[in-house]
């Protein structure tokens, strides 16, 4: 190969000899439109003409980024585990300092900089089992709890381990479609057969027995499936599964001897009346010793969503039920590569699972804080579902909880075969398009796997309200000029 | 019987840690003494983990008043820290999305971090360029070496990579290769010249590799992890050298790139050597150059932060690396932050820049301190022996233990220095790394302890240490 003239050797890592897993790994939510998005606003601030004046981002899940504030309390006792001599300084409240101190007494030399037991420091995953235990009302064991980077790290650590075999032996993972593409990636990357069942659209994106059914017996010709992945409430769909689905989910994985993987990182989303967030662990153990002491379940949670929005602070855990202990020591070894993880996030955590008590000078402030962001999510998912459904040509399911609004489009066919011209997926082409005349980010549907012939994009209602009152407008006018444009 | 059982086999091969069947026994003794069981110590003390917070060094200042301040802004008006702080925490501040160090970054890193870390660099490097597009700002070295693996490591196909690795080596670095299904070509380091790397033997460890399995990289760990040699600049000349002819990618670890204790040794980076080769190497030889905020005299081991810089990858592959990064995300912030301290710390004339400069000037002279006191104690001592400890956080000597206790080993089902460890655990609460978890030369036994602690501290881990080993070694005789 010749650069400039000047033959240089072959390099060792080319497209050839790279992992041809890695090569197939693809992540939408990071991919080409943001990359757009991302120039886009470098030309803007060289002073690029557009028309319009910045670009609103609304493709991915990041609460902060969009404006919504930290919980006070947790800053605070993070900031006195940070910097213990603040706890010498009487604006910070008691129970702040009393938890730092907790905190402290339990991480290497008293630091916050020490690596920490790769399982995660004990002290808080005992907490996180009383926190499970509160919230389900069943017993749960400090040592089936692992401390994750963020739940990613823990749902990747559970797929490594699920995942064996070759041709037909080989490893099959089910996974919704629509599903958040960090799942697709991670069975790329680590060889998986991917298995999709779809969520139905028409009755709010809930789970069907029968689906799964469906699309396991067509699975088994080609792999072994050892898995089922549920994301409750779902992301980018938004639906709270009912508890009469999550009971046939469990029943499904037990005759079928599969692997349950429940992404509950949503758990305190809930917005929709009716809708209540059941743990599937919950539902397990309601069921009877028949499912409870069989089924083999991973829950996943993090600090990244909720009411905390601490993204950057890569916090999370999993519960184990039912894993065998030869098994478990493999877990354990294999968690321990990964040396720890952070141990500020492994604070926050413990500060979430055990927040402030009604006793508490922080209480009456972290109270308000939670409801207040809680509460302005449910408005924006209403008033999202509301505005796109007097769009003609788009319907959006009630965005019962999460925190993204999933419409359906219909696009002509004229603005299909444009796409397929510019080897864009239509919807690609329809947000490409969307972003460089109205300047908004969104992600095409095509990213997280829609039925065939259907198209949507996936919005965050994170934006500040009135900022959101904005994008949705935008998003409807334009719409509305895509569609006469290429009718 | 659970579906896992039919867990992938090559994470069976991953070694067990002997390691941490001692640091629960460190634990449970801790347990022990809390619950008032009588021993002859009144505490466990630790220098088997590399982290020097644990040890006992203190976080620097400037560092735990910036990172709080970004954590709860409202510090920003505090009259209690300086001004450099509040200025350098507000400019952090503004570049997170949303103000926040909740948010998510780009996953490169925060921009102008990148950009100061590729400043960093460059300047480290007596003004070799640096570019923040080469640059990946991760949680931690180890995670860095992880990701950089899976880009070639593959472990289907028809030969298994090989990843030449030093012998001893860094154990994590073992691990991750096995999870990863790649193999280990060890190449031994002579301890009788101070651990040097000798070319012969990597071309030697190279040969024997071919025919079993596909080498394509080589790990150099500079300083050196255990072993505290420092690479001359010859040395790395004929490693890049040997790599360019063999067709290697070069896996640099250079973590302990600040702790240099031997002022005749200097810490030169493989990148700024290769640089000064010029072409053919400088252009075509691919590496990896890793960094941590885990060690040095910053210790935020727990915070989990480094960075990765490429050098002369192929243009085609750069898009999936990237690709590949983003699929974490982002590395944890506060980590980042940290990191923009360690590349652009405070200077003279600001405020904290005093207490600053002290800090580390302290840590330093405790380092060399302690880098003294273990040669003269261990020199001391019949049956143990310890090359010069140049660079790096740890001192490994070797034990040389008589043959009944190698039988006696083998007897109780134990590793030789898995059993002086044990024993020196049991009766002192001294709690020291086992040198067979880092690879060494068979029928050689060694101990690894970390000698990032207080001097205070270090006198009584070799009291413990020497009382127990001539108690032990007058047993036998």
């Amino acid at each position: 190969m010749a650069e400039n003239g000047v033959l240089h050797p072959e390099r060792v890592l080319t497209l050839d000899t790279m992992n041809p897993n890695v090569k197939r790994v693809e992540y939408a939510v990071r991919g080409p439109i943001v990359q757009r998005a991302v120039q886009i606003e470098k030309e803007l601030k060289e002073g690029v003409k557009k028309p319009f004046t910045e670009v609103l981002r609304a493709n991915i899940g990041d609460c902060h980024a969009m404006g919504q504030r930290p919980i006070t309390f947790l800053r605070q006792v993070l900031a006195l585990c940070t910097y213990p001599e603040l706890l010498e300084d009487n604006k910070f409240p008691e129970d702040a300092k009393s938890r730092a101190r907790r905190f402290l007494a339990a991480c290497g030399g008293g630091s916050i900089g020490s690596y920490s037991m790769s399982q995660g420091i004990e002290l808080v995953r005992q907490d996180v089992a009383r926190y499970i235990e509160r919230r389900d009302g069943i017993p749960s064991n400090p040592d089936n709890i692992y401390l994750s980077s963020g739940a990613s790290d823990a749902i990747t650590t559970m797929l490594k381990l699920l995942i064996s075999g070759e041709g037909a032996t080989r490893t099959g993972v089910m996974i919704s479609k629509p599903q958040y593409p960090l799942y697709s990636a991670a069975l790329a990357d680590l060889g998986a057969v991917q298995i999709n069942y779809y969520l139905d659209e028409s009755k709010n994106w809930s789970m069907d027995a029968s689906e799964l059914r469906r699309s396991l017996a067509e699975a088994k010709k080609h792999c072994t499936p050892r898995a089922i992945c549920v994301i409750n409430p779902g992301n980018p769909t938004g639906q709270v599964q009912s508890r009469q689905c999550i009971e046939d989910v469990i029943r499904f994985a037990a005759e079928e001897n599969l692997f349950l993987m429940a992404d509950e990182v949503y758990q305190d989303n809930i917005y929709a009346e009716g809708c209540e967030f059941n743990s599937f662990k919950k539902v397990l153990f309601e069921m009877g010793p028949k499912y409870s002491n069989k089924v083999e379940l991973a829950s996943f949670h993090s600090t990244s969503k909720c009411y905390m929005g601490e993204c950057g602070f890569r916090g999370g855990y999993m519960e184990l039920i039912n894993l065998d202990p030869d098994v478990k020591v493999q877990l354990t070894k294999l968690v321990s590569v990964r040396l720890c993880p952070p141990v500020t996030g492994q604070a926050l955590l413990d500060l979430v699972v055990n927040p402030p008590q009604p006793d508490e000078p922080s209480y009456p402030t972290y109270k308000k804080e939670r409801a207040a962001v809680l509460a302005a999510l449910a408005d924006k998912a209403k008033m999202t579902e509301e505005i796109f459904n007097k769009v003609p040509g788009m319907s959006c399911n009630t965005v019962q909880g999460a925190m993204y609004a999933f419409p359906r489009i219909e696009l002509p066919q004229k603005a299909i075969e444009a796409a397929k011209e510019k080897g864009q997926a239509p919807d690609m082409f329809y947000c490409m398009t969307l972003l460089e005349e109205k300047g908004i980010c969104l992600v095409p549907g095509s990213g997280f796997g829609q039925r065939e012939g259907t198209f949507h994009f996936r919005m965050t209602i994170l934006p500040p309200t009135e900022t959101l009152k904005v994008v949705l407008e935008k998003v409807e006018e334009f719409h509305r000029k895509f569609t006469e444009q290429y009718s | 019987m659970s579906l896992l059982r039919d867990v992938s086999p090559r994470l069976w091969s991953i070694r067990s840690s002997e390691q941490v069947a001692l640091a629960k026994r460190a634990a449970q003794i801790t347990t022990e003494l809390q619950q008032g069981v009588k021993k002859p110590y009144k505490n466990v003390i630790d220098v088997s983990w590399g982290d020097p917070h644990r040890g006992g060094l203190k976080p620097l200042t400037f560092v735990r008043q910036v990172v709080a301040t970004c954590l709860y802004p409202s510090l920003l008006n505090s009259e209690a820290l300086p001004v450099d702080v509040q200025q350098r925490a507000k400019s952090l501040l503004g570049q997170c999305d949303g103000g926040s160090v909740g948010s998510y970054t780009t996953t490169r890193g925060i921009p102008k971090i990148v950009q100061s870390v590729s400043e960093f660099i460059s300047q480290r490097d007596g003004g070799v360029q640096s570019s923040p597009e080469n640059i990946f700002i991760t949680s931690g070295s180890q995670r860095s070496l992880m990701m950089v693996l899976k880009l070639f490591v593959q472990s289907e196909g028809f030969t298994q990579t090989g990843v030449l690795t030093p012998v001893p080596s860094y154990p994590y670095f073992n691990m991750a290769l096995s999870a990863l299904g790649g193999t280990m070509v060890p190449y031994h380091l002579c301890e009788e010249q101070g651990w040097k790397l000798k070319v012969e033997e990597l071309r030697r460890a190279l040969h024997v590799a071919r025919g079993h399995c596909n080498p394509m990289a080589l790990y150099v760990i500079n300083p050196g992890n255990p072993t505290g040699h420092v690479q001359s600049r010859k040395s790395i000349e004929d490693v890049i050298r040997f790599a360019a002819e063999e067709k290697l990618f070069l896996l640099a670890d250079e973590v302990y790139q600040d702790s240099v204790h031997d002022p005749s040794c200097e810490f030169v980076s493989y990148k700024k050597v290769l640089f000064e080769m010029g072409p053919p190497y400088s252009n075509s030889v691919e590496l990896a150059s890793l960094n941590s905020i885990s060690k040095g005299y910053f210790g935020e081991s727990g915070f989990r932060g480094g960075y990765v810089e490429f050098v002369n990858l192929d243009p085609t592959v750069v898009g999936y690396v990237y690709t590949w990064f983003s699929l974490d995300t982002c590395s944890a912030v506060l980590g980042q932050i940290t990191l923009d301290i360690m590349a652009h710390p405070p200077e003279a004339g600001d405020p904290s820049y005093p207490t600053f400069s002290e800090e580390i000037r302290s840590i330093k002279d405790t380092l060399a301190s302690n880098v003294h006191r273990v040669q003269d104690v261990l020199g001391d001592l019949p049956g143990i022996s310890c090359q010069p400890i140049k660079g790096g956080m740890f001192a490994f000597p070797q034990l040389h233990l008589p043959p009944c206790v190698v039988q006696q080993a083998k007897e109780a089902g134990m590793k030789p220095d898995v059993l002086y460890s044990s024993l020196l655990l049991e009766e002192t609460g001294l709690s020291v790394g086992a040198g067979c978890e880092h690879g060494q030369r068979e029928g050689t036994h060694h101990i690894r302890l970390c000698i990032a602690t207080p001097e205070d501290n270090m006198e009584d881990v070799l009291n413990r240490l020497s009382t127990f080993h001539l108690r032990f070694m007058s047993r036998l005789s």
